[in-house]
């Protein structure tokens, strides 16, 4: 009865092309929207959080204020005798990098660049992971006398050099030149978004007194020996800048201590929510494909009310009519199912390569997308066909 | 009418459409008894319980009141599958609209009751290519009723209601839908069926020149069997 049954249901899948092809589509569009929408959503989250963790899991980020970004409530800076005592107390870090930003405009003979200026130490390389490409970092007497030198990024480079080796050569940075001694490779972009090779650093001595004109740092970033516990140091951390700030007691921190999970959690947490956003939205065209099959078998219970009036009329018993729509609607939408993921899965490799983030294939969301809309089909190819099947023959045959 | 040999046999058959005041009584008690290898017409005019009764005796409608048998087979007692497995088995059902499957080939149409009937592919096709070759369309196999005329659905329907060699051919004004020279081609066709292979037939017409080739006129008027008599065989 199987055998014949599905010969049946894929005749009459045959003969109604349109209607099929209209089904299929319908369930086509749903799945892979949702599919694709997700499985981007999945690959900006991996991405991030792979930067993030790219950073180094050993990280341990101080910021002044206790909101995000730099002094914004107005707490001071660090010092540089923080890094010094830092260094001497925190026996497992590793390396204290203090960091002082000045945005500014880089030019080397026509060319000029707008940028961002760091200045910090030889730590400042071994926290952030930075390798270098040519030349070399700072020696120890140029950090102590601020001499006018700087390593920069692979972008600053090609802004500025082209594609020559722009290390002896001499930028000018404001009002002083300063000499190339070190280019970075190249890294990317950054979780953020920012562009990380977009970048100059001098020794912080150079840059407190030829760009900040100040003593203050605007963040440190503390690598931690491996084995460490990052919690154990954030705790030793936290103390100790406390009480370097004269915070009483009762007083609240006018600092953050982060790591790089915290980091990656915020993140990522965001690009999870807007995962969720285009996923939702993808939704709603699964929804509208499954009402456009709705309509279809609505229009056609007509003709296949008379239809199953015949099949009666000759000797078809209900269950093997009802059986036979049954497998013409669970073809019908898993092969619009399948072709959906199919396409789904192109969309997505094609775009994620595109955005530059990685591919992952989220076997959840295909099968939940595959199932919703094979649910879809089922019930609506196959509910009218119920009702149709339970007529009496004659009464089926008359259909108007 | 209580030769006991007969093939179908109605007694006090009633059939109401519809509940308390709008209820309509199409049968009013129908008492008919029908021998093997007859050929019966059932004429009367609109509204006079002919395919009432026609729908009954083929299984497609039930009674509301009276008792039908068939073959011994006290119908009205049948589960809706077991009227099914007796259509399936006994009946074969020709109408006056042909009732094919559309943008289905003649062949496939034909084979229908045949694929219910769970039988292998090969004699399905040997079956069916026989059938419309009796009814005259071979090599009309792979035209869909689109492509075919009036006529031609008509003895593709024929075809797929003899296929499976059926003791009784229901006809619901089989040639109503159809030109004078063609309605003679079609009843030529059933009165060859019964004469040839014995095949009871039951044909519902308004027409006296259709009804004039059965060999018995079953009369209705009013929900009741108003005359039934012997044509001395006619045609």
């Amino acid at each position: 009865m199987l055998w014949n049954t599905l010969l049946l249901a894929l005749r009459a899948i045959r003969r109604n092309l349109m209607r099929s092809f209209l089904t299929i589509l319908g369930i086509v569009i749903g799945v892979a929207a949702v599919i694709t929408m997700v499985t981007l959503g999945n690959g900006a989250t991996k991405s991030v959080s792979d930067q993030i963790s790219s950073m180094g899991s050993n990280l341990v980020m101080l910021i002044p204020g206790q909101r995000f970004g730099a002094g914004s409530s107005g707490a001071p800076n660090f010092k540089l005798a923080d890094v010094e005592s830092i260094r001497n107390q925190v026996s497992v870090a590793e390396a204290v990098a203090p960091v002082a930003n000045k945005a500014t405009t880089a030019v080397y003979m026509a060319e000029n660049w707008s940028t961002v200026v760091s200045g910090s130490n030889n730590d400042y390389f071994k926290a952030g992971n930075w390798e270098l490409a040519a030349g070399r970092t700072f020696t120890e007497a140029e950090e102590r006398a601020g001499k006018a030198v700087c390593v920069i990024g692979d972008t600053v480079r090609t802004k500025l050099f082209g594609g020559q080796n722009p290390v002896g050569s001499e930028i000018r940075i404001k009002q002083f030149a300063c000499e190339v001694v070190g280019l970075l490779k190249a890294k990317g972009q950054s979780a953020m978004g920012s562009d990380q090779d977009d970048t100059v650093v001098m020794p912080l001595r150079t840059v407190q007194r030829r760009l900040t004109g100040s003593q203050d740092i605007n963040r440190l970033t503390v690598s931690v020996r491996e084995g460490a516990s990052i919690d154990a140091v954030k705790d030793q951390l936290t103390l100790l800048l406390r009480e370097r700030r004269n915070i009483g007691e009762t007083e609240e921190d006018d600092f953050r201590v982060l790591d790089t999970r915290q980091l990656a959690e915020t993140l990522t947490g965001t690009t999870r929510i807007l995962t969720m956003l285009l996923g939702a939205v993808a939704a709603v065209s699964l929804l509208v494909g499954g009402i456009g099959i709705m309509n279809i078998m609505l229009v056609s219970v007509t003709e296949r009310t008379r239809e199953i009036g015949i099949r009666l009329a000759i000797g078809a018993l209900e269950r093997e009519v009802l059986l036979q729509f049954l497998i013409e609607a669970v073809v019908l939408s898993s092969l619009g199912g399948l072709i959906g993921i199919a396409l789904a899965t192109g969309a997505s490799i094609a775009l994620s390569s595109l955005m530059g983030i990685p591919y992952l294939f989220d076997a959840g969301i295909n099968l939940l997308s595959f199932f919703f809309s094979a649910a879809i089909g089922v019930i609506f190819g196959y509910f009218p066909a119920r009702r149709a099947a339970g007529l009496n023959p004659i009464d089926a045959l008359r259909h108007e | 009418m209580t030769d006991a040999t007969a093939l179908i046999r109605l007694s006090g058959i009633t059939k109401t459409y519809g509940q308390g005041q709008a209820a309509f009584l199409a049968l009013k008690g129908v008492d008919l008894a029908i021998e093997p290898g007859e050929f019966v017409a059932i004429m009367g005019p609109s509204g006079s319980g002919k395919s009432t009764v026609m729908n009954i005796l083929g299984c497609l409608d039930t009674p509301s009141s009276g008792t039908y048998v068939f073959e011994g087979v006290h119908v009205e007692q049948l589960t809706r599958d077991q009227r099914a497995l007796l259509r399936r088995n006994y009946l074969g059902f020709v109408f006056q609209g042909y009732n094919l499957l559309a943008r289905t080939t003649a062949l496939e149409n034909v084979e229908l009751p045949l694929i219910y009937r769970g039988e292998p592919a090969a004699a399905r096709h040997a079956a069916a290519r026989a059938a419309l070759e009796q009814v005259g369309l071979g090599g009309w196999e792979d035209h869909t009723p689109a492509e075919l005329s009036g006529g031609q659905q008509q003895r593709v329907a024929i075809a797929r209601s003899i296929v499976t060699r059926p003791a009784v051919l229901l006809a619901d004004e089989p040639t109503g839908n159809l030109d004078t020279r063609t309605s003679q081609e079609i009843m030529d066709l059933i009165t060859a069926l019964n004469r040839d292979r014995g095949i009871t037939v039951l044909m519902v017409t308004h027409e006296p020149d259709m009804a004039a080739y059965a060999k018995r006129t079953i009369r209705f008027v009013d929900g009741r069997v108003e005359s039934d008599q012997l044509n001395g065989g006619a045609a």
